[in-house]
């Protein structure tokens, strides 16, 4: 896999001297389905959020692309972010906009700013957005508003925005937590697909464990802004569970 | 679980009487008694004052039309002084706005965009008004350019607070794309806050159309000033023509204020709109039997 990202002693503290990630170092590029595991406030989100710089790492290096992440400002930190697609917990679509314009959201990096204003895209992105409509299983939805839509609708549009990146690394930030069950089976199926059609790595913030195991190349287990457990799925053990998220009674 | 220390409630009145709001209340019908006597206002003032009231509206009527050429050129001034201070103030007010939005711009520009909304916020538009008709002459301008000051400070604030209302959420995804700052504006912030700004437009273009009857009285264009000199000519069935046509106008502008909203913000159609008789039906919150 081409894409391949690099993390080294990645800290983040929100209050100083109060870690919410501590020395993080991780590689990703050689399995595409990456599941990261933990329990709640243990870093996973501040970790995602740092690769594409929606939170301000403390220090560390993030490599990607040739460059390093942490460092980027202003517009090679916009260039970088368009080959970063990302799928948020709550869809985070814009809410009185068509499900067309959402997912031409996802070209904004591309366009000029005043394209953009005019609505003036160009005809091949357009023509991407309705494949990619088809792909997710939205075919005439393009002129719906984002609010009316249900919950593993928004998030099927949520995908599709951040594919209409064309990005060389996926992050998905618990995409399925506010979806019921079926849903998430199928909204996790189409992200692996999505990855897997496109030789791109995905990382994915998970609660459901039974869920990453069974989609996960690889998991990282997180527990107090550290790396405990970073392997194949097989090798998630109950007591590996255990060292992750505390107590055991939840296991049986 | 840690817990505070528990409040003692009496379980027999688990809603305790305050005494502050009871001493407010007091203090207020004390007050109100007070400047009722120290302003001289009496039963005795408001009977003569209201027969000298009947006299005066006996003479009201009928409404004296004749001079109908005079009333449509000042009506129509007006009109056209609402109209560009309207548009005037909206072209301003949205920058300004956008600008003392404190959770999208930093403080270096959030802060003189506040201070500016303020202070065309602090004088009201009659004072604003004799102000511009000493500094640029009688007449319209001075009138167009008193609204377009009091609709800066108006639609400014209201932009202002909408946008910093937003969902940060909508706004963060559309910033992970790599839109540059003018893109996220247009796809992450616009959307939320258009229909809200249309609402603020409509209802200062109301504003203004009342407002721009009222400038002429200190010169600044207008019916305002028709109406001002019927008054001290005496003319009091001239002054009845003049109030109706100002309450027609007015009515007008509600309703056609109400058609854009209609448009801009419930998706409605020109068709739809004339179709249609009265608002939508909406769903009210509370139901009875």
């Amino acid at each position: 896999m081409p894409n391949s990202l690099v993390i080294r002693g990645l800290t983040k503290e929100y209050v100083p001297g109060k870690p919410v990630l501590s020395d993080i170092d991780l590689a990703f590029g050689e399995t595409c389905i990456n599941a990261i595991i933990g329990p709640s406030g243990t870093g996973k989100s501040t970790l995602i959020r740092c690769i594409n710089r929606l939170v301000e790492p403390t220090s560390g290096e993030i490599l990607f692309d040739g460059a390093d992440l942490a460092r980027l400002v202003g517009t090679p930190l916009r260039q970088a972010r368009r080959h970063i697609g990302m799928v948020f917990q709550e869809y985070n679509l814009v809410e009185r906009l068509t499900v067309m314009e959402n997912l031409l959201c996802g070209r904004l990096g591309y366009v000029s700013a005043w394209k953009a204003w005019r609505r003036k895209f160009p005809t091949e992105d357009i023509e991407r957005a309705f494949q990619l409509l088809d792909v997710v299983g939205l075919a005439g939805f393009a002129q719906r508003r984002a609010d009316a839509l249900s919950g593993g609708q928004r998030q099927r549009v949520g995908i599709a925005r951040a594919v209409m990146q064309e990005p060389k690394l996926l992050l998905a930030d618990e995409p399925t937590s506010s979806l019921d069950p079926k849903t998430s089976v199928e909204i996790m199926q189409l992200l692996a697909d999505v990855a897997r059609s496109r030789d791109i790595p995905v990382l994915i913030n998970m609660h459901d464990v039974d869920l990453a195991t069974r989609f996960a190349d690889r998991i990282v287990g997180m527990s107090g802004g550290r790396v405990v457990f970073d392997g194949a799925p097989a090798g998630l053990s109950d007591a590996m569970l255990k060292q992750i998220y505390g107590g055991e009674d939840w296991l049986q | 679980m840690k817990t505070g220390s528990p409040v003692l409630i009496s379980r027999a009145d688990p809603f305790p009487k305050s005494l502050w709001p009871r001493v407010a209340t007091v203090a207020l019908v004390v007050y109100v008694i007070y400047a009722c006597a120290q302003m001289e206002i009496s039963w005795e003032r408001v009977q003569t004052g209201l027969a000298n009231a009947a006299h005066f509206f006996a003479r009201l009527f009928p409404p004296n039309f004749a001079r109908h050429e005079l009333l449509v050129r000042g009506l129509l001034e007006s009109l056209q002084i609402a109209v560009l201070a309207s548009t005037l103030g909206i072209l301003l007010a949205l920058p300004i706005g956008l600008a003392g939005a404190r959770n999208l711009m930093p403080p270096w520009a959030s802060w003189p965009a506040r201070a500016l909304i303020v202070l065309a916020r602090s004088l009201h538009p009659v004072i604003v008004a004799i102000l511009f008709v000493k500094a640029v002459g009688f007449g319209a301008l001075a009138g167009v350019l008193a609204l377009t000051v009091a609709s800066v400070g108006f639609i400014g604030k209201l932009f202002t607070e909408a946008i910093e209302e937003i969902s940060s959420k909508q706004v963060e995804a559309v910033r992970a794309t790599g839109a540059p700052f003018p893109s996220v504006l247009a796809f992450g912030v616009m959307p939320q806050v258009f229909s809200r700004f249309i609402g603020f437009a409509t209802y200062q273009l109301d504003s203004n159309l009342r407002n721009s009857t009222m400038v002429g009285i200190v010169g600044a264009g207008g019916i305002g000033g028709t109406l001002f000199a019927a008054f001290q000519r005496f003319d009091y069935d001239f002054v009845c023509a003049i109030l109706i046509a100002i309450i027609s106008l007015i009515m007008l502008g509600e309703v056609l204020a109400a058609g854009v909203r209609a448009i801009f913000i419930d998706n409605a159609t020109l068709p739809e709109l004339f179709r249609r008789r009265g608002l939508p039906r909406r769903d009210r919150l509370v139901e009875d039997e």
